[in-house]
């Protein structure tokens, strides 16, 4: 990784793998919402040893901005080689019930913006033949859950359209990386009533884990790890059974 | 949120604290979670008892202000929020050719945690407590107000000196800029000299403390008669030249070394009486000459402890209790030996007792624990009969005019508290009326 763009670039689990990422010396461009923030950010990252760190303030749902976000990225690195998905909402689910307006935002932040973003930097890559196209994902889109299911069909879209992406750009050279975290203690998930089980984990932990899977050019990691082998469980349970399950 | 996470360092006491977050100094501070409850900041909790917990109210957890500010290379000036680990500012500032002013025994405090408790280290007869090195940080009291503490200069110099030391009850700390001092590498020159009792160890202490920056003893508290105050002397200073250098990298700081540790409580204490004997016994004789010298790095130097991860759950369920105190002048050399008699006559005492000569710097702080004089620390296993203990050393402490660790204590009483830090009225005036602890509460409890 020698130049990285980070979408949610605030968010626990990226602030965490940017600071592994800037400790390794590269250079960093930064989108999110929150300017001062962003600078927060900058600051640390600089001091942890990045050459350079850029910022930008921009709302991803916003797509009309995306085709100028990505030039402002490409304009300070014209050597682009690592892009860092991680932006995404985790809606309440009762409101998404209740109006197809919330639900439809829900899908409209964690697919169609990805997908947004992710089409003209695939291309990009792609006529480079190089780079890592890396996609924060979650569990949740393994199997919808009557307690989470707008958010997991957001991300089981997202999960099929990255499939798709790595296996049309594999012959270019490019990575693209599916990462799905389990429990993240983070202030996404602090109404969240039970957190800090043994199921939960620090999103210092995932960002090694993301960091590790884009040198190791992996295709798909859960993380921690013994996710793998809980989604396997969930997605085996024959669907008469799963539906009368409360989850 | 759920709470089991928020524990302090000895186990003792122990119940559920409920808890929030601020993830941004920028933020406002979060309310309780219980509208007419106080708020308390929480670090990584690693104080022993219950400065850090805030029963009946809610803990405001400052893990994720972990951002580096700006640190000046040249200057060795840092600032940085206040959920920044002190592991994390030596992965930065050692490869620059700077470490910490001041080390307590472990890493994984954070830098506001170190402040508020204005901890000390092996070298206090030289550079003092933390907080001497503190420049500046800012405090966001619960009224919304921010309040810039520059040491030295401004308005707000009685902030200052009630924060450093203050337990987290003056506001929550944001951020902290503090004074590094230079290094030329990660590498000390250590000596260890064994020796036969007390008496030698003043001795030892005096001559040692003119000549190194670093000194520090560990007694046998199970020893008596003759043998009553034996132990090893560690004194050391920051290598120089070609001595400095270390082999590899700074390891992050998910490192603990051995990689040792302890993955889940065991339903018992491993420190009992027999165990403590062997220990103690076999650590004593593990040095067969009487002075060893050689070069160590300073993760095992300052941390040893570190590098078994969750060492406290040894003690078992019931937890731990830490006792330190800090004995003053002549009186309190003759103190300590006959505390380190009742200890051993109890047959309660730790692996390892500490020994330390504090010097004669004094920090601004109001609360502040270190005074001129010797400190003894060790840790007890949670059992009924230490509490009676723990009392008795308490009188002994009183009767030489010496004082016992805030940020080591679950237990002592209003009364010995306020007599240990006459200042407590006058800090009182600084407590923020929204915040408040566990410790608070029992030590300002009505006579």
């Amino acid at each position: 990784m020698q130049n990285v763009l980070v979408f949610g670039a605030t968010s626990a689990i990226a602030q965490a793998t940017v600071q592994l990422i800037a400790a390794q010396g590269a250079g960093l461009f930064l989108v999110a919402r929150d300017a001062a923030r962003l600078d927060s950010i900058a600051d640390d990252l600089r001091v942890r040893g990045a050459p350079q760190v850029e910022t930008l303030a921009a709302d991803l749902l916003d797509r009309d901005r995306h085709a100028e976000i990505i030039a402002a990225a490409l304009d300070v690195f014209p050597d682009l080689d690592t892009v860092i998905v991680a932006h995404g909402v985790l809606p309440d689910q009762k409101s998404c019930e209740a109006d197809a307006s919330a639900a439809l935002e829900m899908i409209d932040v964690n697919f169609l913006s990805v997908v947004s973003l992710l089409t003209p930097l695939a291309n990009e890559f792609a006529s480079k033949g190089r780079g890592s196209l890396a996609v924060i994902s979650s569990v949740a889109g393994d199997r919808g859950r009557q307690s989470n299911y707008v958010y997991g069909a957001a991300k089981s879209g997202l999960d099929a359209y990255l499939q798709g992406l790595r296996n049309r750009l594999f012959k270019s050279g490019v990575q693209v990386l599916t990462i799905k975290p389990g429990f993240v203690d983070s202030p996404m998930t602090a109404h969240i009533e039970g957190r800090g089980g043994a199921l939960w984990a620090q999103p210092e932990d995932i960002a090694q884990g993301i960091v590790k899977a884009i040198e190791k050019r992996k295709d798909v990691v859960y993380l921690p790890g013994f996710w793998a082998l809980i989604m396997l469980i969930v997605r085996s349970v024959p669907e008469w059974l799963f539906k009368r399950l409360s989850l | 949120m759920s709470s089991s996470r928020y524990r302090s360092w000895g186990g003792y006491p122990k119940f559920e604290q409920p808890a929030t977050a601020l993830s941004w100094r920028q933020q406002d501070l979060p309310d309780p979670l219980d509208q007419t409850e106080s708020i308390l900041p929480f670090g990584n909790g690693r104080s022993y008892g219950d400065v850090c917990l805030n029963r009946g109210g809610t803990v405001v957890s400052t893990r994720a202000l972990n951002r580096f500010i700006r640190f000046d290379r040249d200057t060795g000036v840092l600032r940085c929020e206040s959920g920044v680990l002190l592991a994390d500012i030596l992965v930065l500032a050692v490869p620059a050719g700077w470490f910490l002013p001041v080390s307590p025994g472990t890493r994984f405090v954070t830098i506001g945690g170190a402040l508020a408790n204005d901890v000390h280290g092996k070298n206090h007869h030289r550079a003092g407590t933390f907080g001497m090195h503190v420049r500046s940080f800012e405090l966001l009291r619960s009224d919304g107000t921010r309040h810039l503490c520059v040491a030295g200069a401004g308005d707000n110099q009685e902030l200052f000196a009630a924060t450093i030391g203050g337990l987290g009850l003056t506001g929550l700390i944001t951020w902290v800029e503090l004074q590094l001092r230079p290094v030329e590498g990660p590498i000390l020159k250590e000596e260890s000299i064994k020796f036969a009792n007390l008496d030698e160890f003043f001795r030892l202490s005096d001559y040692s403390d003119e000549h190194f920056e670093y000194t520090v003893a560990w007694i046998d508290c199970l020893a008596r008669g003759d043998s009553l105050g034996r132990g090893l002397f560690a004194r050391a200073n920051h290598a120089q030249g070609i001595d400095a250098l270390a082999v590899g990298p700074e390891r992050s700081l998910k490192d603990n070394g051995l990689g040792l540790g302890l993955p889940f409580t065991p339903p018992f204490s491993l420190v009992n009486k027999l165990s403590l004997k062997v220990f103690n016994a076999l650590w004593y004789g593990k040095q067969q000459q009487r002075r060893v010298e050689r070069k160590v790095h300073y993760r095992p130097f300052f941390y040893p402890l570190d590098s078994i991860a969750h060492w406290n759950r040894m003690y078992g369920p019931a937890g731990m209790l830490q006792y330190q105190c800090v004995l003053p002048g002549d009186e309190g050399r003759a103190m300590l030996s006959e505390m380190l008699k009742a200890i051993a006559a109890s047959g309660q005492g730790s692996f390892l007792a500490v020994l330390k000569m504090f010097g004669s710097a004094r920090s601004p702080g109001m609360l502040s624990f270190p005074r001129e004089g010797v400190t003894l620390a060790l840790d007890f296993p949670n059992q009924p009969d230490v509490f009676r203990l723990l009392n008795r050393l308490d009188e002994m402490t009183l009767e030489v005019s010496g004082a016992v660790y805030p940020a080591k204590d679950a237990r002592m009483s209003s009364e010995s508290f306020q007599s240990y830090f006459p200042a407590w009225q006058n800090f009182s005036a600084h407590v923020d009326p929204g915040f408040s602890s566990s410790f608070w509460r029992r030590v300002t409890a009505e006579l």
